[in-house]
């Protein structure tokens, strides 16, 4: 019998994929471990390795179908000593195996081998307690069975339970059509097209799983966090010197070599910023504020399919040359669409730079669950006024934006306190 | 006024004076009418003191078994009035403990007999029979209950004790009969056994402990006699004849009569609530068979007037009336998460020897309520720890919802079962399933063990029996 390659799930809270492209054809032979498609989800693509060995014998989902949703079987894949006659015989889907795929993509770095997922009724309850907890309904056990008997959507129950938890009476109380549904769950509706007007010509991009989660997210965060924001100019005369000296004697190749930019000082300066501030590296959450015991700091990375932010782990604990290799390696994954998980997941505070572009200063959106985000505007020659008197120096306008639920204004100023101290006097970040 | 209130509550026993320090957590200015004692019946005449007397009894049987335990303990003996002063001088600390805390909530405390008198207004009636009023907006009775009197049955203090008598032994008697055989009639049972006297058990329906699940009351039963108790049941006391210092009763039984002569009877066939004299004349508050008639909020027909625990009906539990004043009391407040009783949730004890604990439906009972049941046992003999506390008499049995896995019920009997009733109370509070506690990690070696065996066997795969 031809196995069904299933549509894997990238991250626990996937629940389907776009499936962007098929890197073998019908015929191929396939070994297990090779990358045999790429899977776009609303966070990254990244290729899915076949799990048996094998001829790719029918591609039944075509690439560049998006909405794909997890477990469906995207091909069959022939087993030794099967010819294409055998998929005859799996024209009924239900009776071929289903043999998931390993979701693991080629360049997840994964510090123990994954155990292969259990085959049978384990797995399919695992499946389900999953997807329990992605929808965030919480009932009581015998609730959660109750409303599967009766044939109730938990997540259109109101819990009357501690903590809005659903317990039985509610599903009683529902099934008997003693309470109402709550309305389908609220899905944002979105934005509607405009009728077409043939005197305005356009194309339409469409949006990628990636461009929509993206909006979402955004629309979320300037939609429910209370946005302020604090700006704060920086001199940075100290720091080009010091950079070109440093990029002066920077090996011109070999492992050693390093091309410091401004943004890696910007990010070796927030860090340590942090370490000074800790309550600006935050999220918040209803019941308390956490506070991250690491530093971990995103920076933005535009790429063609949008914005994505890589994470600097543990950058306190990095020199300029190491923030600068690793910035430079996760910069061209992101815009290869080739990170993992693993590499933009997490992060507490996030730096956003268009100094490059020259933007003088803007107010950037903050990315959650995080509580910071630093935009970092060009450098360029400014008057000021030193000792009473005009002088120029290069100028490079920061702006934080702060979640006022998890951080005061003073913390955030404290914040900027500290970083701009290192900005313009660069040696004291080797303190 | 001072003597206004938000709540008032009459009775300080376990419904009453929870109800009032709740009360008064929640700010609202709480008044409490108590006429005899703080504590109630549970505290001072039922519960506890009752439990001092059973430790004593635990401990004497453990000296008679010290062989057993490579022990030796030679002329065993016990002092009876000893025995009766550690059991009050236990109920009397805990009322101190009880006064304290009120005190320490700011509730004010009239004693005095309460009586409704008028709306939204009680009066007190002192010992000294000077009297006082107070006005409360909401007025909390419970009066709790007494021992049901059956003619022919009544104590008289001598040689025909109730429960309070039975409590305060001047002498042990050497042979006694119980009439009735709920938790107090065995809990005195068990108590007068183990101390040596005859114990003869008379019960007018088919099974002992009738609130229990069959299988468990029989295991009880079995575990009496081999102690040496006469159990008859589905019998009746027909008459006493009391001579100086004995009683001879006839007790029929199948159609025939038989007579028993014993130094004491006990009379533990119910009790009624305290309803008299509590101003329900010409009120809306309905009674029904001695007791209070109540809705799910413990309220009564009449607006502002609430009853809780004993005197408001079934079960005559003390834990009962504590919840039922909290919720009324919370009711009343509007405080949030506010949800009427689940009687399937409220567990029952029984602390004679070998001790009964059980919570939600019987076996019986749950097929009775067209439940489709998956029923699961683990006996006491194949624990380990039973074992080696050289108590391996009993067993756990679950009842579970073959539908749902919804746990019905649990049902206990065998050593400190009491004491593991409450982990299948907070399972049912939470509405687990069989899966979570078949999922739940039971300490080794514990007889809650035998919680998780009587689970496991329920769907046939208990791992030590």
């Amino acid at each position: 019998m031809p196995i069904s390659i299933l549509m894997p799930a990238l991250s626990p809270t996937m629940t389907e994929g776009t499936l962007a492209k098929w890197l073998k054809k019908e015929g191929d032979a396939v070994k297990s471990g090779e990358a045999i498609a790429e899977i776009e989800t609303d966070k990254a693509t990244m290729e899915m390795e076949a799990a048996d060995d094998g001829v790719l014998g029918k591609i039944l989902v075509p690439a560049g179908t998006s909405g794909v949703k997890v477990n469906a079987p995207i091909a069959l894949l022939l087993e030794e000593g099967e010819d294409k006659s055998a998929l005859a015989k799996a024209a009924a889907p239900a009776a071929a195996p289903q043999k998931p795929a390993a979701p693991k993509p080629a360049s997840f770095d994964s510090r123990a081998p994954h155990p292969e997922p259990v085959e049978g009724k384990a797995r399919a309850a695992q499946d389900e307690a999953s997807k329990m907890k992605a929808g965030r309904v919480v009932a009581s056990p015998l609730a959660k069975r109750l409303a599967k008997e009766a044939n109730v959507d938990l997540a259109r129950v109101a819990g009357s339970g501690p903590h809005g938890r659903i317990v039985r009476r509610d599903i009683e109380a529902v099934a008997a059509g003693k309470l109402p549904m709550l309305a389908p769950a609220q899905v944002p509706t979105g934005v509607k097209a405009p009728p077409i007007d043939v005197s305005m010509p356009f194309t339409e991009v469409p949006n990628s799983t990636f461009r929509k989660a993206v909006a979402r997210r955004l629309s979320e965060s300037k939609r429910d966090i209370p946005h302020f924001y604090l700006s704060i100019d920086c001199e940075l005369d100290a720091l080009l010197k010091l950079r070109a000296d440093l990029n002066a004697r920077a090996p011109k190749d070999g492992e050693g070599a390093y091309k410091l930019s401004v943004n890696d000082f910007v990010v070796r300066a927030t860090a340590l910023a942090l370490r000074k501030v800790p309550a600006a590296n935050a999220t918040w959450t209803d019941a308390a504020i956490r506070l991250y015991r690491n530093v971990d700091i995103s920076v933005a990375v535009a790429t063609p399919l949008g914005l994505i932010t890589p994470v600097i782990r543990r950058a306190d604990a990095k020199g300029l040359a190491e923030i600068s290799r690793e910035m430079k390696a996760l910069a061209e994954k992101a815009r290869a669409g080739k990170l993992t998980p693993a590499e933009y997941e997490g992060g507490g505070f996030t730096i956003s730079n268009l100094g490059m572009y020259g933007i003088k200063s803007f107010s950037a959106i903050i990315n959650p669950p995080q509580s910071c985000i630093l935009a970092v505007g060009a450098g360029e020659q400014r008057p000021v006024v030193k000792n009473g008197a005009l002088a120029i120096a290069t100028v490079m306008t920061c702006t934080l934006s702060v979640d006022h639920r998890s951080v005061d204004g003073a913390v955030g100023a404290e914040f900027l306190a500290a970083f701009k101290p290192m900005i313009e006097d660069p040696t004291t970040m080797l303190l | 006024m001072t003597n206004s209130f938000d709540i008032a509550v009459v009775g300080g026993g376990p419904g009453g004076y929870v109800a009032a320090i709740r009360a008064a957590q929640l700010g609202l200015k709480t008044a409490l009418v108590e006429r005899e004692h703080l504590g109630g019946i549970c505290l001072n005449w039922g519960c506890i003191p009752t439990k001092a007397l059973l430790r004593t009894a635990e401990v004497y049987r453990l000296m008679n078994h010290a062989k057993e335990f490579g022990l030796s303990c030679k002329d065993v003996s016990f002092d009876a009035a000893a025995i009766v002063k550690r059991s009050r001088a236990v109920a009397s600390q805990l009322s101190n403990g009880v006064k304290h805390l009120l005190k320490k909530n700011k509730v004010t405390v009239f004693d005095g007999h309460g009586k409704l008198a008028g709306k939204g207004r009680l009066r007190v009636t002192k010992a000294d029979k000077t009297m006082e009023e107070i006005a409360a907006k909401h007025i909390i009775l419970a009066t709790g209950a007494r021992a049901r009197v059956l003619p022919g049955l009544e104590p008289d203090g001598k040689l025909v004790w109730s429960y309070k008598e039975a409590m305060v032994p001047a002498a042990m008697p050497k042979s006694v009969l119980v009439v009735g055989s709920g938790a107090i009639g065995i809990e005195f049972a068990s108590f007068y056994r183990t101390l040596g006297a005859e114990t003869t058990v008379v019960e007018v329906l088919p099974q002992i402990l009738p609130a229990e699940d069959e299988e468990i009351a029989a295991l009880a039963r079995k575990a009496f006699e081999k102690q040496g108790m006469k159990i008859l049941t589905a019998a009746t006391v027909k008459g006493l004849n009391k001579s100086a210092n004995a009683v001879t009763a006839t007790v029929e039984q199948g159609g025939k009569t038989h007579e028993i002569t014993v130094e004491r009877v006990i009379s533990a066939v119910g009790i009624v609530g305290n309803v008299e004299d509590l101003g329900l004349e010409g009120t809306a508050v309905k009674v029904e068979k001695t007791h209070v008639v109540i809705d799910e909020w413990c309220r009564t027909g009449e607006a502002g007037v609430y009853a809780i625990g004993d005197l408001a009906g079934a079960p005559w539990l003390a834990h009962k009336a504590s919840h039922e004043g909290i919720m009324c009391v919370e009711k009343i407040a509007g405080a949030a998460g506010v949800h009427p009783i689940d009687t399937s949730r409220i567990p029952g004890c029984t602390y004679c020897h070998p001790q009964i604990a059980s919570v939600g439906l019987t076996e019986k009972a749950a097929k009775a309520k067209g439940h489709e049941v998956r029923v699961g046992r683990f006996p006491f003999i194949g624990n380990g720890k039973a074992i080696a506390l050289g108590e391996a008499e009993g067993l756990v049995k679950t009842v579970f919802d073959a539908k749902t896995g919804e746990m019905l019920g649990a049902h206990m009997v065998g050593a400190e079962v009491t004491e593991l009733i409450q982990g299948f109370s907070i399972a049912k509070t939470l509405e687990t399933t069989e899966a979570e506690l078949m999922h739940t990690v039971f300490p080794h070696p514990t007889l809650s063990e035998m919680m998780h065996e009587a689970t496991l066997a329920a769907y046939g795969r208990a791992i030590h029996f």
